[in-house]
Order: C-alpha cells, then structure tokens, then sequence
C-alpha cells in the first residue's frame, strides 16, 4: 500500500513561527529535527516537501469560464496543510505508527494519512 | 452436530466468512461467496444431509463459488489466472484438513480504531455474529438503507486503507484488545437496554473471545461482567414496566446458571492475575448478587475501578456505594467533590437520593427536579417522579 502523509502543523510550533520556535528548549527543536530526518530516511518513505505558512496560499477557482483568485488556503488556515510525505508499507497499522512519530502530532497539530489511488 | 442450514448458519457463519477473508483478502468478495455458499447449502443438505464438516464444506463451495465470480468478471486479469490455478489444486478439497479459525483477525479487523465506532459495531454484528443488515439496522434504529450504507463504507475503507487482517503484534495489542472489548460492550449494553437480542449477541461474541484468546483476563472479565448483569435482566423491571432499583431487586428472579456462568468466568480471569476495568466490574457484580450484600468491598472495588479509568462516572458509583456502607454523608460528600457530570441525570437522582435521607428534604426536591429535567426515558422518569412525590412535605 502506498500513503501519503498529510502533516498539519496545526498550532504547534516551527522554524516558520519564529516567536513559538525560539520559545521551545534547544534540545527540543534538535528533538524535532532529528525526527523529521529519521523518518526521511524510514525504509518505505519517500521525503515530500514543507510548504510556507498557509498565509501565503492562494485559492483558484473557475465559475462560468471566471477565474475567481482569492487570499488564503482552501480550508481553515489552521487546518491547512504544512507539508506531506510519501510512505510505502505493508498496511494502515504501519503507516498509523510512522504518523505518531511525525513531531507535528504531537505538538498540536496531526497527521492524516490518505492512501494513494493506485491502477 | 448441526441440524440444517438455519442452525449452521448461526454456528459457522463468522467462522466461514472469517476463513474466506483470510483465503480472499478481500471483505466483500468473501461476504458474497459466504452467502452463497449458505445458499448452496440451504438447497442441497435437505436433500442430500449435512456433510460431515460443515464448515469446510461451506468454506470450499464458497472459495469456489469466489473463483468462478472473478473469472466471470474477467477483471485483475492476473488474480484471476491465480486463483483458478490454486482452485484446481484445491477443488477436490481437503475436507478433513482442519480450516484455521481467523475470527479473531476479523474481529481485530472490525474494531480497528481507523474505522468509527458505529461501523465497528455494525460490522462486528454483521460479520461474526451473522445479524442481516436489516437485523442491525432494527436494533439501532436506523433505516436499513443508512445502516447498509454504513456497512458498505466500512468494507471499503478497509480494503481501500490497507486495515491489515490479522491479530495486532504484542506492541499494539493491548490498545486494540482495548477497541475489541469495548465494541463488545457496546452491543451488550445497546442490548441491555432493552433490545436483549443485542445482550445475547454480545455475551455470544465474548465467548468466543475467551475461546480465542484464553489466556486474555480482560476477556474472561467481559465475559463474566456481561453474564452477571444479564443474570438481572427479569428482576430489573416490575411486570408493569417500572424500573426496580438494584437494591429493591428480587434475587429470586437472578437467572442462576448466568450468576453462575458469570462467576467462573471471573474466576478464570482472577487465576489469569487479571486486574483490569472489566475484571474488576465483574467483581462488583457478583458481589451484587450476593445476600447481603458487602457495601464496603462494593466501594473499595469502585474506588480500585476509579484509579483505573479516572471516569467520574466511576466516581459517582462509589459515591452511591460509600453511602451504603458508611451512611449518606460519606457518601454525598463523595458527591459533591465530582467534576464534570453536571448534565448527567444519574448524578442528579444519586444525590436527592442522599440529601432526602439526611433530610436536607428542600435540597433533595431541587435535585430530583433537575434530574427529571434531564431524563428522557419514560420509565426513568415515573421512577424519580415517584420520589419527589414521596419527599416528605
């Protein structure tokens, strides 16, 4: 099965939130970076991209031929996406333990997991 | 030894479609197959007796039958060819070889908590305990088209999300066993309700459980919970519907084979060193069924129960039991202390119960009007419209 890994920052804080960031002790953002790497390199993960915060998204959509431009993300700026990774495993339970590694989980934000349509 | 297909299908139905699922990898193909093969059978063993092993032979017929489907369909090409080569091995089958018993991967797989819980429950219904989805939808009270749909996204999620089928390994196990027994409960206490085909479904479902995993304490304290309260059941109404309240109930009426089934249950599971929530309400039950009754040991189990669950329901339990074994006082202290139930009826009629007794009788009518407030069952309500009118004035 393959997943994609959706990850939500949610509240919790990154290196894009420098006011939260500086606020956690330096062993708990090294924490935080050690654990994004480790699951880089996780057998079965493909590494994704962060994006920038979802204040910087812009959202299209065509109405009667209209192309409508608007300021922000899709959803919710708080539910909005952070980032994703690709995750190739055995089953769901694989992919629920690698999620609640992710750092996002368990700092306030989560991680949902999709599978990928495959042909 | 079976009588025909209707018993058959009671016995061996989550056996049968466990086994396929295993043999398939696949719920719905599996479901249709099982189906199927049933009805093979409903048709050919008047006629020509059960066989021998009527679960290998439902087994078979129905991988067959799965066999020949996916030829018919002619999609995933490659399974196909796949399958037939293994089905002509397979044809003569095995009729003795001994089909491995994979219920307790389906039941693992139903509870998994990627699925909601009412998709569990129905899906547990629907699969090992052999309930036609019109069946669950009655006891739920929903539309059977609601209830079929909700079946027909739960197999889909499971195939479409990768829910392995199988018994979770030792580092998962103790969370999803905590899923498995909590779905179970669930449909014991839908049941309990009232609907008491539901309670027996679930006390039949825990005992396969044990059967499953014996070793388990928790399933043997579920096991034994369920039957201890069952036992109740012809004592917990009056022949006019009313509620009888555990203290007024007449033990005369307990059922004695589930008192006593209920006991060597928890008896297995003490053995088993089993300490856990359900273990522990087992005990509290059979104390209740106990003349007299030990209040004291009832309230040091409750607050033993407390510690594990960290429930104020819990909580308030042992309120009801302290008051009874060392006077309401004690216990409506217990009460007052309780966080977070405010909108909970039981903890409304518990403490006008105890406030009329110390004769705080204005207190008592303020709580029992809050209680009924919150109360929408019908009987429930007579109950505690009756002890404000019996309040003295």
């Amino acid at each position: 099965m393959k997943y994609m890994m959706l990850i939500h920052q949610g509240d919790s804080p990154t290196p894009l939130t420098p006011e939260k960031w500086a606020a956690l002790p330096a062993e708990e953002q090294a924490r935080i970076g050690a654990d994004y790497q480790a699951i880089n390199q996780t057998p079965g993960v493909q590494p994704g991209v962060g994006l920038q915060l979802p204040e910087t998204a812009t959202t299209v959509r065509v109405a009667d031929g209209q192309t409508l431009t608007t300021d922000g993300p899709f959803v919710e700026t708080k539910e909005a996406l952070g980032g994703y990774f690709i995750f190739e495993a055995d089953d769901l339970d694989a992919a629920i333990e690698l999620a609640a590694r992710v750092p996002a989980a368990r700092l306030g934000g989560a991680v949902e997991i999709r599978p990928v349509q495959e042909w | 030894m079976v009588d025909g297909p209707a018993e058959a299908f009671r016995q061996e139905w989550g056996r049968v479609l466990a086994a396929l699922i295993g043999i398939l990898g696949d719920f719905e193909l599996a479901e249709e197959a099982a189906q199927e093969a049933f009805a093979t059978a409903a048709e050919r063993w008047p006629r020509e007796g059960v066989p021998s092993n009527p679960a290998n032979w439902l087994v078979t017929t129905g991988r067959n039958r799965a066999i020949d489907a996916l030829r018919r369909r002619r999609v995933l090409a490659e399974k196909t060819r796949l399958l037939a080569a293994e089905a002509e091995e397979a044809t003569e089958m095995d009729v003795d070889r001994a089909i491995p018993d994979e219920r307790l991967e389906l039941l693992f797989t139903c509870c998994h908590p990627a699925l909601a819980t009412e998709a569990q429950v129905a899906l547990t219904l629907r699969t090992l305990g052999g309930l036609s989805t019109a069946e669950i939808a009655r006891a739920f009270l929903v539309p059977e088209p609601t209830m079929a749909q909700r079946l027909v996204r739960a197999k889909a999620k499971i195939k479409a999300a990768g829910i392995p089928f199988r018994v979770p390994p030792d580092h998962l196990l103790p969370e999803r066993m905590a899923a498995v027994t909590a779905t179970i409960y669930l449909i014991f206490n839908e049941g309990y309700g009232g609907r008491g085909e539901l309670a027996g479904e679930a006390i039949r479902l825990g005992g396969a459980l044990t059967e499953l995993m014996p070793d388990e304490p928790e399933a043997h304290g579920l096991l034994a919970l369920m039957l201890l309260l069952e036992a109740r059941r012809a004592a917990r109404t009056s022949p006019a519907g009313e509620i009888v309240l555990l203290a007024d109930q007449d033990r005369r009426l307990y059922d004695a084979a589930a008192v006593a089934a209920g006991r060597v249950a928890l008896e297995r599971a003490l053995a088993l060193r089993g300490r856990g929530p359900y273990v522990v309400q087992a005990a509290i039950a059979s104390l209740h069924a106990e003349e007299p009754r030990d209040w004291e040991q009832i309230a040091a189990l409750y607050a033993e129960l407390t510690r594990l669950t960290d429930s104020p329901v819990v909580e308030l339990n042992r309120a009801v039991a302290t008051a009874e074994a060392y006077g309401p006082a004690t216990g409506l202290a217990l009460i007052e202390r309780i966080d977070g139930l405010d909108s909970y009826r039981y903890l409304h009629s518990a403490r006008g119960e105890l406030l009329a007794r110390i004769g705080r009788t204005e207190d008592a009518r303020a709580a029992f009007e809050r209680a009924l407030d919150l109360i929408d069952d019908e009987a429930e309500h007579r109950l505690i419209a009756r002890k404000l009118r019996d309040l003295s004035p």
